[in-house]
């Protein structure tokens, strides 16, 4: 999902934390960061609305910024997420499930923040699912409004802070609105290098292979290529992951405590290490993340030899 | 006192049986799992830890198997898959009397040219031979990864639409679904679905896990039935494969009956 600028005064992690507190700094203009893509119209109604632009405290090059025991040379590239547990966290509270959603977003953030500080490349998110269209019609339209809401609004940081944002799934399930403005913000920050955020929206480890299959069977109908010359090399070019310079993410963090995959980029998670969170998503902070890294770190990886 | 020591033995052994047979009784009144996967890993690092001769480790670890089959078979469990990372892991077929007892049909799953002349042999054999039974099915997953399933499944599944679409153009029938240059949606969609794929798998002949347990407390794939695990619940003990019991095999049973409400709504609705 992505994140919202909408800084909540209320405290939404009932679990104190010293590392919990943002670290993000007051807004302000970040006048040395000009936008490193073409503009559009939502990033010049971001840039004029100062009370709302908050700027990230993000020095990748700065290794002391990295809390003790995470060693930067094994900091993972990829990194996916699954981001389950908004319901739970808003039904535990008994508050409605857009709370869970929104406080989700804001989770969401502060994760894109460290990872972006951290020096990790590319986060990947599972944000909507092929299987979610089954959920409550109300439920999914909120889900949508919630990513065209955040999109608009953060245009103006993706910008700034030189944010590349891919979106992956079978977009043509989404409102037009939402679709179009997911197409020309991938387009406008398709140049930008610092990080990448790829969001997996009506997306499934099955389409994806699927999808792939179906553009070689007609590569092949074209003539294009013989069928016997599929590989795997051929495979990966057409998955849809092939908009990142590392698409297999090197950890997989799932939360809330349940120990599945849930049909999310199934061919790309071959040698992923796995890691399962108790925690639900909106508590999952800088804590529960700078564990799943230094639990990553003490791996020993293997490749399957 | 020799003759009293081995009475003994044997009914404890009957104990533990009857013992284990109820707790699979109580069980079964919740869902059965109808195939569980093992990735078999820990058998050198057991022979490390043990300090045994090299190899010792394996001959074990099969014996830790054929307990584990035991008790799949004895709850109900109608698929049992196993990756073979090694051949060191396979080198002994498995016990016939387990075969022969639960009607187990051994199926070899991977890319069997790869293997060596006397191996394939050797695993073709094994097939034939329980090719009959039909109550229960072993596949041993051997010079297989997922990806080159998939990849493998994905190939057969142009060549097949090719070979399709040729046969209808050559009758007059196939307009419009070869074009050269741009495409459109529909036309994509006509091509291949999830099924075309699906029937292409090295592992076409067993439903996808409900369970995959990897010892050794490493908590990765590895390669391993990617494409079928997408709903499954993924278990790994920290326990090495040679030392995994009934305690590690309850333990999944239990957690996987506790989702698997949840999960079966979900395979439905995909």
């Amino acid at each position: 999902m992505p994140f919202s600028l909408h800084f909540s005064p209320t405290p939404l992690i009932t679990a104190p934390s010293p590392l919990s507190k943002p670290s993000f700094l007051v807004p302000y203009y970040h006048t040395l960061h000009a936008p490193k893509s073409p503009l559009c119209f939502s990033m010049e109604h971001a840039l004029t609305h100062q009370g709302k632009q908050e700027a990230f405290d993000l020095r990748p090059e700065d290794s002391q910024t990295l809390p003790l025991g995470l060693r930067r040379d094994a900091m993972p590239s990829h990194v996916a997420v699954i981001m389950d547990g908004n319901r739970r966290w808003a039904r535990l509270r008994d508050l409605p499930v857009r709370s869970g959603y929104e406080a989700g977003v804001e989770s969401l953030r502060k994760i894109v923040e460290i990872c972006c500080k951290w020096g990790i490349k590319v986060l990947s998110v599972f944000a909507f699912s092929s299987d979610n269209w089954f959920r409550p019609k109300v439920e999914v339209e909120f889900l949508m409004s919630l990513f065209e809401r955040g999109m608009q609004e953060d245009t103006g940081i993706f910008f700034r802070e030189n944010i590349r944002i891919s979106v992956i799934g079978d977009l043509t399930k989404l409102p037009k609105a939402l679709q179009e403005l997911m197409v020309n913000l991938e387009e406008a920050t398709k140049n930008n290098t610092l990080f990448q955020l790829i969001v997996a929206v009506s997306y499934s480890g099955h389409y994806d292979v699927v999808q792939a299959c179906q553009r070689l069977a007609l590569k092949a109908k074209c003539g294009l290529i013989e069928p016997s010359d599929i590989n795997v090399s051929l495979m990966e070019q057409e998955l849809e992951t092939n908009c990142t310079e590392f698409p297999h993410p090197d950890l997989l963090i799932r939360t809330s405590g349940e120990f599945r995959i849930s049909n999310f980029m199934l061919w790309q998670l071959a040698y992923t290490e796995l890691y399962f969170a108790q925690s639900l998503w909106p508590d999952f902070g800088e804590a529960e993340f700078l564990k799943a890294l230094l639990a990553f770190q003490q791996r020993q990886r293997r490749y399957g030899v | 006192m020799e003759r009293i020591r081995e009475r003994v033995i044997q009914i404890y052994g009957n104990l533990v049986s009857l013992l284990r047979k109820c707790i699979f009784c109580i069980l079964s009144v919740g869902p059965i799992p109808n195939h569980i996967a093992f990735i078999m890993d820990g058998n050198r690092r057991f022979t490390k830890k043990c300090k045994l001769m090299k190899g010792a480790g394996h001959k074990v670890g099969f014996s830790a198997l054929m307990s584990i089959l035991k008790y799949c078979y004895e709850f109900g469990v109608r698929y049992v898959t196993v990756y073979v990372f090694s051949i060191e892991n396979f080198k002994r077929s498995p016990e016939e009397s387990i075969v022969n007892r639960y009607g187990v049909r051994v199926i070899f799953s991977g890319n069997l040219k790869l293997l060596s002349e006397p191996v394939r042999l050797a695993a073709e054999r094994a097939m034939l031979a329980t090719d009959k039974n039909s109550k229960a099915v072993l596949s041993i997953c051997v010079a297989y990864t997922s990806t080159n399933e998939i990849m493998h499944a994905v190939q057969e599944s142009c060549e097949e639409k090719w070979d399709e679409i040729t046969i209808l153009n050559s009758s007059g029938a196939g307009y419009g679904l070869i074009s050269l240059g741009g495409y459109e949606q529909d036309e994509m969609d006509h091509l291949i679905k999830l099924n075309d794929i699906e029937k292409h798998m090295y592992m076409a002949a067993s439903p996808d896990p409900d369970i995959i347990i990897r010892t050794s407390s490493e908590t990765r794939l590895s390669n391993f039935l990617l494409w079928q695990s997408a709903n499954c619940y993924l278990y790994s003990p920290s326990v090495l494969w040679p030392e995994i019991g009934f305690r590690q095999f309850l333990w999944a049973i239990l957690n996987f009956q506790r989702i698997h409400f949840y999960l079966d709504k979900q395979r439905q609705q995909s």
